[in-house]
């Protein structure tokens, strides 16, 4: 790994940090550009959240994607046709994994190692300091440019609830298979795709289930007739019809005592989950409200009745962490929340950028690949034709927020990165277009 | 239209369909990439399969022929190119002959090759079309009302292939062309920017020479040339010719 004099200085190359989905990407797209690329990965093998061998993997055992195949897959490297519409998560790792050995990517992976510091060098470069996570060894190098693609699913917030609880209490994260749930009284807290997935779970399996859930959503279904529900959504046809035949497929479960949405449809991230509705129906999932405390053997909810759970399931997401660097790199705000160009490019440093830091209302994949070719070619302009590239930069400042953010969603953490796909890559679409013949 | 964008493929992917790979692998494991042949209109992986594929497995590259969905369009064929290659545990090489050619300019936008060949590449309908009218008028009329396309041996190769050889041949050489494969439709750009090489025969009478510098020019460069060969030059006396040197340019861009 060494092709300049001094051992720590890597020269023109890019360091990606993470090794998921995004990672993979960022590498192939850089490389496909000539960068010389080093990506560091803390675990000792690909996938990120999809290999489900991760200790911090997010998946359990009956995870299936919630998004079909076309809307998931990279745009440059297709799934098997003959896979299910939403394959199940191990068949997403053996993807990521196909992808990794068909571009020889592992050649460029350095795997048990750590990114725990990225400091700004001076002109434009990067100290970074990696350590073994085996123990022992640490060692800086310098890098033209970093890429981060370390994932927002893996540090799971959970909710601050007061009293004290004799029973259980696990996140979502820490949940594996639904042995755990079987004979038990389970509370589940959150209604986002995995609080959805674990109700139905434990309505499989538990004694009893409430789920908690602190407003209404647009619950949709994995199927409209025989097709996907999101190929269905993107007929060609008038924005008012789409959200007409969304809002009609959508369950109504006012009357399982399900709150109805206050919000209108992807002003909060998708739920696709088309057996929630039945198990709420057959009554093996019972609908209640936010928890207000706990209070011994009982959780009190904010409706004042009293349920007695062995286990309570927090599954109030995640959020994201960059504790290897200094917060205003990023513009990082005091909740957390970083403020970057597209959600990708840090807007003080033009050669820091982030592959992966959305929420599409489609798979992520396609967006990472989209964006790690913006920041392969940006990063080529930037590094031989600065006049242009601040050309560009000018133009890109002038780009309205709302072309690209979604700016009308439920005010939590959750929706920070929240994204219109389809608006979302016309916007990195014309991006590519001024970066039209960087080679 | 736009690459990024793909509300066709996002609403109606192309469905599964049965697609037949043959394939030859080299004794040992080099770490080369593989190479996978498309056949063009009326003929299948085993134009590949009688000389060329044993060839390349010989000198130490994987090789693969696809036969894309029979009466796919172009669209759906190089979808089977693009599903066969991303298969394959390596990056692979597209090699399409004739309209195969074309399905793998197609497939090139969509995936990125580590290289590409086109041999007697068939990528502007029209000009082939003209070129058949010339040489085989009888055989080529009633195509052009949907009907079957009748090829003759002297249309097809070149002037020492046996006639016997010719002549089995061109039983297996059965095409009804659709009018996609033919149309003059824009040609997307290489993902990922691979090296592309035409070749074929100045005296191949489907794809006259300067279709083939046409070609070549698409993808700035100036095809390399065997003289004497008709269209199939996978199975002409001389086979070995054209696809050494396809292997050679390979060894130097790789
Ligand atoms: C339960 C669940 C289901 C999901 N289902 C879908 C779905 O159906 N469709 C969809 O498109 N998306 C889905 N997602 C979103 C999912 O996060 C993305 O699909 C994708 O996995 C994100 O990839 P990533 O590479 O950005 O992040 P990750 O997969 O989290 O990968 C980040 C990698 O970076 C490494 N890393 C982090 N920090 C460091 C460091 N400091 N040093 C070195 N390495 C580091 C990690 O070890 C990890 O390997 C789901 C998420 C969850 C939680
Ligand atoms: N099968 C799958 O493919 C699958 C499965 C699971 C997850 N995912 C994906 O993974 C990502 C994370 O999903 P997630 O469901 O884990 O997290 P999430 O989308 O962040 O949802 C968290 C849920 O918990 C609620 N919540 C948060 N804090 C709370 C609090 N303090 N008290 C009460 N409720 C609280 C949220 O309510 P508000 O709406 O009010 O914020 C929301 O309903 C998403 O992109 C999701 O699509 C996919």
């Amino acid at each position: 790994m060494q092709d300049t004099p001094d051992l720590g200085d890597r020269g023109g190359a890019v360091c990606v940090i993470g090794a998921g989905a995004s990672g993979l990407t960022a590498i192939k797209n850089l490389r496909e550009l000539g960068f010389a690329v080093d990506c560091y990965e803390r675990e000792t093998s690909v996938g990120g959240a999809w290999n489900w061998r991760h200790d911090r993997s997010p998946v359990s055992a009956g995870t299936h994607l919630v998004t079909s195949r076309p809307l998931t897959e990279f745009p440059d490297f297709p799934m098997p046709d003959t896979w299910p519409d939403y394959p199940h998560h191990s068949r997403v790792l053996e993807y990521l994994e196909r992808y990794a050995g068909h571009f020889g990517l592992s050649d460029h992976i350095w795997y048990g190692m750590e990114v725990v510091s990225v400091v700004p060098a001076g002109d434009g470069r990067w100290d970074v300091t990696i350590n073994s996570t085996g123990g022992g060894s640490s060692r800086v190098q310098r890098y033209a440019a970093v890429v981060i693609a370390n994932g927002h699913h893996w540090s799971p917030v959970s909710p601050e609830i007061p009293g004290d609880f004799s029973g259980q209490v696990i996140h979502a994260a820490g949940y594996k298979d639904p042995s755990r749930l079987r004979d038990r009284r389970v509370l589940v807290i959150g209604g986002g795709n995995t609080g959805c997935d674990i109700a139905v779970e434990a309505a499989q399996h538990a004694e009893r289930v409430w789920h908690s859930t602190r407003r209404g959503y647009w619950y949709g279904p994995k199927y409209i007739g025989d097709r996907p529900a999101d190929q269905v959504r993107h007929r060609k046809g008038p924005a008012w019809l789409r959200e007409r035949r969304y809002r009609r497929a959508a369950a109504d479960l006012t009357r399982w005592g399900v709150p109805a949405p206050e919000h209108a449809p992807f002003e909060s991230h998708p739920v696709v989950n088309g057996l929630l509705p039945e198990y709420l129906r057959h009554g093996r999932i019972e609908a209640v409200p936010d928890v207000s405390r706990y209070d011994g053997k009982a959780v009190e909810l904010t409706d004042g009745r009293r349920i007695e759970p062995h286990l309570v399931i927090t599954a109030t997401g995640y959020r994201p962490r960059f504790d290897f660097l200094a917060p205003e790199l990023l513009d990082i705000d005091e909740r957390g929340r970083p403020d970057l160009h597209l959600h990708v490019f840090a807007r003080k440093h033009p050669t820091l950028a982030v592959v992966g830091l959305v929420q599409p209302d489609a798979g992520l994949f396609p967006l990472a690949h989209w964006q790690s070719v913006a920041v392969a070619r940006w990063l080529r302009l930037h590094g031989t034709d600065p006049e242009r590239a601040s050309a560009v930069q000018r133009e890109e400042s002038q780009r309205p927020l709302a072309s690209w953010s979604r700016r009308r969603v439920v005010p939590t953490r959750r929706h920070w990165f929240e994204v219109d796909h389809v608006d979302y890559l016309r916007t990195v679409e014309s991006l590519l277009s001024r970066l039209e013949g960087v080679k | 239209m736009s690459e990024i964008l793909r509300f066709r493929d996002w609403a109606e992917p192309v469905p599964p369909a049965a697609r037949e790979v043959v394939s030859k692998l080299p004794e040992a494991d080099e770490g080369r990439p593989p190479l996978l042949f498309v056949p063009g209109l009326g003929h299948g992986g085993w134009a590949f399969a009688e000389h060329w594929l044993g060839h390349v497995a010989a000198r130490g590259f994987p090789a693969h022929a696809v036969t894309p969905r029979a009466g796919g369009d172009l669209r759906a064929q190089a979808h089977d190119v693009v599903q066969v290659a991303a298969s394959l545990p390596r990056q692979a090489v597209l090699i399409g002959h004739g309209t195969g050619a074309r399905v793998v300019a197609r497939a090139l936008g969509r995936y990125p090759a580590r290289a590409a060949v086109l041999v007697a590449p068939v990528l502007d309908g029209w000009a082939a079309l003209g070129a058949a009218l010339r040489s085989n008028p009888a055989g080529t009329v009633p195509a052009l009302a949907g009907g079957r396309l009748r090829f003759s041996a002297r249309q097809l190769f070149g002037a020492n292939v046996p006639a016997e050889e010719a002549a089995a041949h061109l039983e297996r050489i059965g095409a009804r062309p659709r009018a996609d494969l033919f149309g003059r439709a824009d040609l997307p750009e290489p993902v990922g920017g691979p090296p592309v090489l035409v070749a074929g025969s100045p005296d191949d009478r489907v794809v006259p020479r300067a279709a083939l510098d046409r070609a070549a020019a698409r993808y700035g460069g100036a095809p390399l040339l065997f003289p004497g060969m008709g269209h199939y030059l996978m199975l002409e006396p001389s086979w070995a010719e054209p696809i050494d040197a396809v292997l050679d340019w390979l060894l130097k861009e790789l």
